[in-house]
């Protein structure tokens, strides 16, 4: 089958005001099939959200793309207008998921308007009205098993923060995007309904409502559950990239090694083990790193790391950037 | 029961609103809290953990119930804050934006009784900032929003280790970071208890990290306390529904969570 989003060597930078580039995602590449769940894992300012941006061939100043390439079903996102990207990918072929519900939803207005915004501005040349947007916006409701009519005549803050997550899921896959990009759907989110979200996750996929998705977040355990490959970021780079079984058991890259090694977990046995945070911070990325990335923090970085810049290679079947992993 | 509790709750409640909709934000709890114990109260969202941090801050007065702080009511804040303080879980929204970081870590200390000279305070501050591994000349001049968010999380407990009080009230203060942060802080939250010898105050929904640093566990539901006991009992051997129910919807790498 073919890959329904390819990205090929991606590099995106920032220009600051005095014409530096900050070199924000390097050499990122990965393609996705149909139904596949891709989860981007790395800690705060690793370029996650950067890279989101990237994907939906959305550059704002001061964000631009430096080389690589973008497609969905072939159609290749770089190279457009920020004008064009609007009016013809989002929603419609690549949708995202922000990161907090409660600022995604104008306080305003009642959960339906702002659905039906979506729809006819989308739809408008397909001569969708307004009121036909709330029968599809029922229907849709509907379908996730939510309390429809409530949700929908309610003013956000009325909603609890799951619903308003779960609205916020609805009304970005209102079109039926091939791609969905959720960033942190739910670190804001307690266990529970952190669930309830990542059921209805699963269920509009497998409904066919859109066909691939990544999820980003920092928490591995919850990707193991929830994705089928990882991709590990750090400073920009994909560092390790493999099937969610292959990077959570069996991390080769150091600093996946080190990311498992500060996770918590209410099992046996692990009250005495002591979560390990990583020393030190990340490098900057204003400059062009010459050496390993990682070399700086690297528990078992040898001299000759800082020296040589990392490519990709395989180790056991998945894509690793150390020349020393093994 | 301990003896000499620093906190003692009897049948403590506090609501909000009144006829149909009065709501029970803490429902009639009972509990007491040791000197140099650390105890997290573990609940999903809207159970009523904050309201009862709030309580325990001197921040709400509770409707019904005793509530004493080392025997004695809480009648004034100041007085209060003097002894006991607390870390929350948006840094951002705890500093100031107008002023410098180490002014607000300076003006920090007017809440103390003890006044200090300039001098003091400057020492205080500097070696506050030394513990969370932040040398002060990089913070020298900057406001809040030069930081990322790690940082000023570690700022957040630089003030408690300047300030030193006798009780840590932590309201979620790692869910706003990423694994390598959390692990960061909750290192030096270790610190300060084996420095300081503290009584800290965890409220969290995350069991792990419950089960991980604290000596007594507190599960809430619905404004009430269904389960309390040392880690190992609540989290392994768990008796409510409700604890099962939080334990069971964690996604845990070696545990079945959802199907796809």
């Amino acid at each position: 089958m073919s890959a329904i989003f390819e990205v090929e060597n991606l590099s995106l930078h920032y220009l600051s005001r005095w014409g530096q580039k900050i070199h924000a995602v390097t050499d990122v590449s990965f393609s996705m099939k149909k139904g596949e769940i891709l989860g981007i894992a790395g800690e705060s300012g690793c370029g996650k959200s950067t890279l989101v941006n990237g994907l939906m061939g959305l550059f704002i100043p001061p964000l631009y793309p430096t080389s690589g390439d973008v497609r969905v079903n072939g159609e290749s996102l770089m190279n457009r207008t920020p004008q064009d990207i609007r009016s013809n990918i989002l929603s419609r072929k690549v949708s995202m998921i922000p990161q907090g519900a409660f600022n995604a939803l104008n306080p305003t207005r009642k959960v339906k308007d702002i659905a039906a915004d979506v729809i006819v501005a989308h739809l408008q040349k397909g001569g969708v009205t307004r009121k036909e947007s709330y029968d599809l916006l029922r229907e849709r409701f509907d379908l996730f098993g939510m309390d429809t009519e409530r949700i929908l005549n309610s003013f956000p803050i009325q909603l609890t923060a799951g619903e308003r997550q779960r609205s916020v899921i609805g009304i970005s896959t209102l079109l039926n995007p091939q791609m969905v990009i959720a960033d942190e759907p739910t670190s804001a989110l307690d266990v529970s309904t952190q669930k309830v979200v990542i059921k209805m996750i699963f269920d509009l996929l497998e409904k066919n409502i859109f066909s691939t998705m990544i999820f980003i977040t920092h928490e591995l355990p919850l990707l193991r559950h929830v994705a089928d490959n990882i991709g590990i970021m750090y400073a920009g780079e994909f560092v390790e990239y493999g099937t969610a079984e292959q990077i959570v058991f069996d991390p080769r890259h150091p600093y996946t090694k080190a990311l498992m090694g500060a996770m918590l977990s209410a099992e046996p046995g692990q009250r005495e083990k002591k979560p390990v945070a990583i020393e030190g911070a990340p490098p900057s990325l204003a400059k062009i790193i010459s050496g390993c990335r990682f070399a700086e923090r690297c528990p078992s970085a040898r001299p000759d790391c800082k020296l040589r810049s990392q490519a990709i290679r395989m180790v056991a079947g998945r894509q690793v950037r150390c020349e020393y992993a093994d | 029961m301990p003896t000499n509790p620093i906190f003692s709750a009897k049948n403590v409640s506090m609501h909000f609103g009144h006829g149909k909709k009065l709501v029970k934000a803490v429902d009639d709890v009972t509990f007491d809290i040791a000197d140099g114990e650390i105890i997290s109260i573990v609940g999903g969202s809207g159970c009523g953990k904050s309201v009862l941090a709030k309580v325990m801050l001197g921040l709400y007065k509770q409707t019904s119930g005793e509530f004493k702080y080392h025997g004695n009511d809480i009648t004034n804040q100041r007085d209060h804050w003097n002894d006991v303080q607390s870390v929350f879980q948006d840094p951002f929204s705890c500093f100031n934006q107008f002023f410098t970081i180490r002014a607000q870590l300076k003006d920090a200390f007017g809440i103390l009784k003890t006044k200090l000279t300039k001098e003091e305070i400057d020492q205080r501050v500097d070696r506050a900032l030394l513990a969370v591994n932040v040398t002060p000349a990089d913070i020298e001049g900057k406001y809040p929003f030069e930081l990322s968010g790690g940082q000023m999380q570690r700022m957040l407990l630089a003030r408690i280790f300047a300030l030193r009080p006798k009780v840590l009230l932590a309201d979620e203060p790692t869910s706003m970071v990423d694994a390598c942060v959390r692990a960061n802080i909750l290192d030096y939250l270790m610190k300060l208890k084996q420095e300081l010898g503290m009584t800290i105050v965890f409220v969290t929904h995350d069991i792990g990290l419950a089960y991980y640093v604290s000596d007594r566990i507190f599960i809430m539901h619905e404004g009430k306390i269904v389960e309390s006991g040392v880690p190992d009992e609540v989290a392994l051997n768990p008796k409510s529904p409700v604890t099962i129910q939080l334990i069971d919807d964690i996604p845990e790498i070696h545990k079945e969570w959802i199907k796809r």
